[in-house]
C-alpha cells in the first residue's frame, strides 16, 4: 500500500461549475478504483510562469490517495488526463514516508504558516505590551472603515465604474455578496432600468468576479481579472 | 586603549575568514522537499532560472538530488520557469 499524490491543472476558461465538475470526475474515478482519498487540496487560481495552450494562469488541484491495486489504477487515471481537454498539466508521484508526514503536517498547519504565526504573534505582544489601552480603540477605528470599503465598492470588479456602482446601488445591490448571488440577466435589468445608458457595458462575469471579491479571494480576482477584457470574456475562438 | 571595535582597519578584516558552507537540509533535519513550494525552491536557483551548483548551495548530495528533482518538478507544473531572466 501505497500513498501517491497527483496535481492537475484545469483550464481557468471554464465556469466555476465545469472546474468541479472536472474535479469530481477524478476523485470519483479513484473512488471507484477502490483508492482512499487521504486529502484533496485545492489550491485556486495561479499564475503560470510560464504560458501553457495560451493561457497564463490556472487552477491547481492536488490529491492525496492510497491504494494497494494502484499499479492498474495510475495508468487509467493519466490516460483520462490526457483525454481531457479540461486539464493543461497533470503529475502523479509516489509519496514516501517523509513525504506522506510533510503532507499531514502541513494540514495541521506545521509546516509554512509557522514562521508567520510567530512573527505575527510577537507583534501583538510587543503592541499589546506598549500601548495595551490605545490599542484596542485604535484598531477598533482600523476596522470600522474597512468594513464599510468593502461592503460598499464595487467597482473593484471590473467593468463596473462609480456610476454603475451608483446605479446598482439604487437597484438595492451593495455588497459583493448580494452581486454574487444574483444572475447575469438581473444585473442587466438593474442597469436598463437606470437612467444613464449602460447598454454597452456586459455584467456576464460580474457575478462571478462577486463571488471571489464576497469571499475575499483577492489575489485570485486579479488573475481573473488579468484575463478579461474590459469585464468581458476573451473568447478563445476569435483568436 | 581604543577596543577592536572602535579601530578603523584600512582592509575589511572578515576578508580571508570563510564561513564553512553546510547543508541545511541536514541541519535542519529537513527530510522532504516540496515541489508545490516555488518560494522555497527559489534558493536553489539562479536569475536565469537555472539550478544553482552544490558549490554554491553547500547541499550534500543527497539533498542536492531531491531538490533538483522538486525543482524538475516544479517546473513541468508551471510553478518554476524553464527559462527566464530577473526572476530575483
Amino acid at each position: 500500500m501505497h500513498n501517491y499524490e497527483v496535481t492537475f491543472i484545469v483550464d481557468p476558461v471554464l465556469s466555476g461549475d465545469e472546474i468541479k465538475a472536472t474535479e469530481k470526475t477524478y476523485s470519483n474515478l479513484l473512488k471507484d478504483e477502490g483508492c482512499n482519498i487521504v486529502h484533496l487540496d485545492e489550491m485556486g487560481l495561479k499564475q503560470l510562469t510560464y504560458p501553457i495552450n495560451k493561457r497564463s494562469s490556472g487552477i491547481y488541484y492536488c490529491i492525496e490517495f492510497n491504494g494497494t491495486p494502484a499499479g492498474a489504477t495510475i495508468p487509467k487515471m493519466e490516460l483520462a488526463f490526457r483525454r481531457d481537454e479540461r486539464i493543461m498539466r497533470f503529475l502523479t508521484i509516489k509519496l514516501d514516508k517523509y513525504g506522506i508526514k510533510y503532507n499531514d503536517d502541513k494540514r495541521n498547519g506545521l509546516i509554512g504558516k509557522s514562521k508567520k504565526a510567530k512573527k505575527a504573534d510577537e507583534k501583538e505582544k510587543v503592541a499589546a505590551k506598549v500601548a495595551p489601552v490605545k490599542a484596542a480603540p485604535a484598531a477598533a477605528k482600523a476596522e470600522a472603515p474597512k468594513a464599510e470599503a468593502t461592503a460598499e465598492d464595487l467597482t473593484k470588479i471590473e467593468g463596473i465604474g462609480p456610476k454603475i456602482a451608483d446605479a446598482l446601488n439604487k437597484g438595492g445591490v451593495t455588497t459583493f455578496a448580494g452581486l454574487a448571488g444574483m444572475d447575469a440577466q438581473a444585473v442587466r435589468d438593474i442597469l436598463d432600468k437606470a437612467e444613464s445608458n449602460f447598454a454597452a457595458h456586459d455584467p456576464a462575469t460580474w457575478p462571478q468576479q462577486a463571488d471571489l471579491a464576497a469571499n475575499g479571494k483577492w489575489d485570485e480576482l486579479k488573475t481573473l481579472q488579468d484575463e478579461l477584457d474590459g469585464g468581458k470574456v476573451v473568447s478563445s475562438e476569435e483568436e | 586603549m581604543a577596543s577592536r571595535e572602535e579601530i578603523k582597519f584600512l582592509s575589511n578584516p572578515n576578508i580571508g575568514k570563510s564561513n564553512k558552507k553546510y547543508c541545511r537540509f541536514r541541519k535542519y533535519g529537513i527530510k522532504h522537499i516540496d515541489y508545490k513550494d516555488p518560494d522555497f525552491l527559489l534558493q536553489f536557483i539562479n536569475e536565469q532560472g537555472k539550478i544553482l551548483p552544490r558549490r554554491i548551495t553547500g547541499n550534500s548530495l543527497k539533498y542536492q538530488k531531491k531538490v533538483a528533482v522538486a525543482i524538475k518538478r516544479a517546473r513541468h507544473l508551471a510553478l518554476l520557469p524553464y527559462v527566464t531572466d530577473l526572476l530575483k
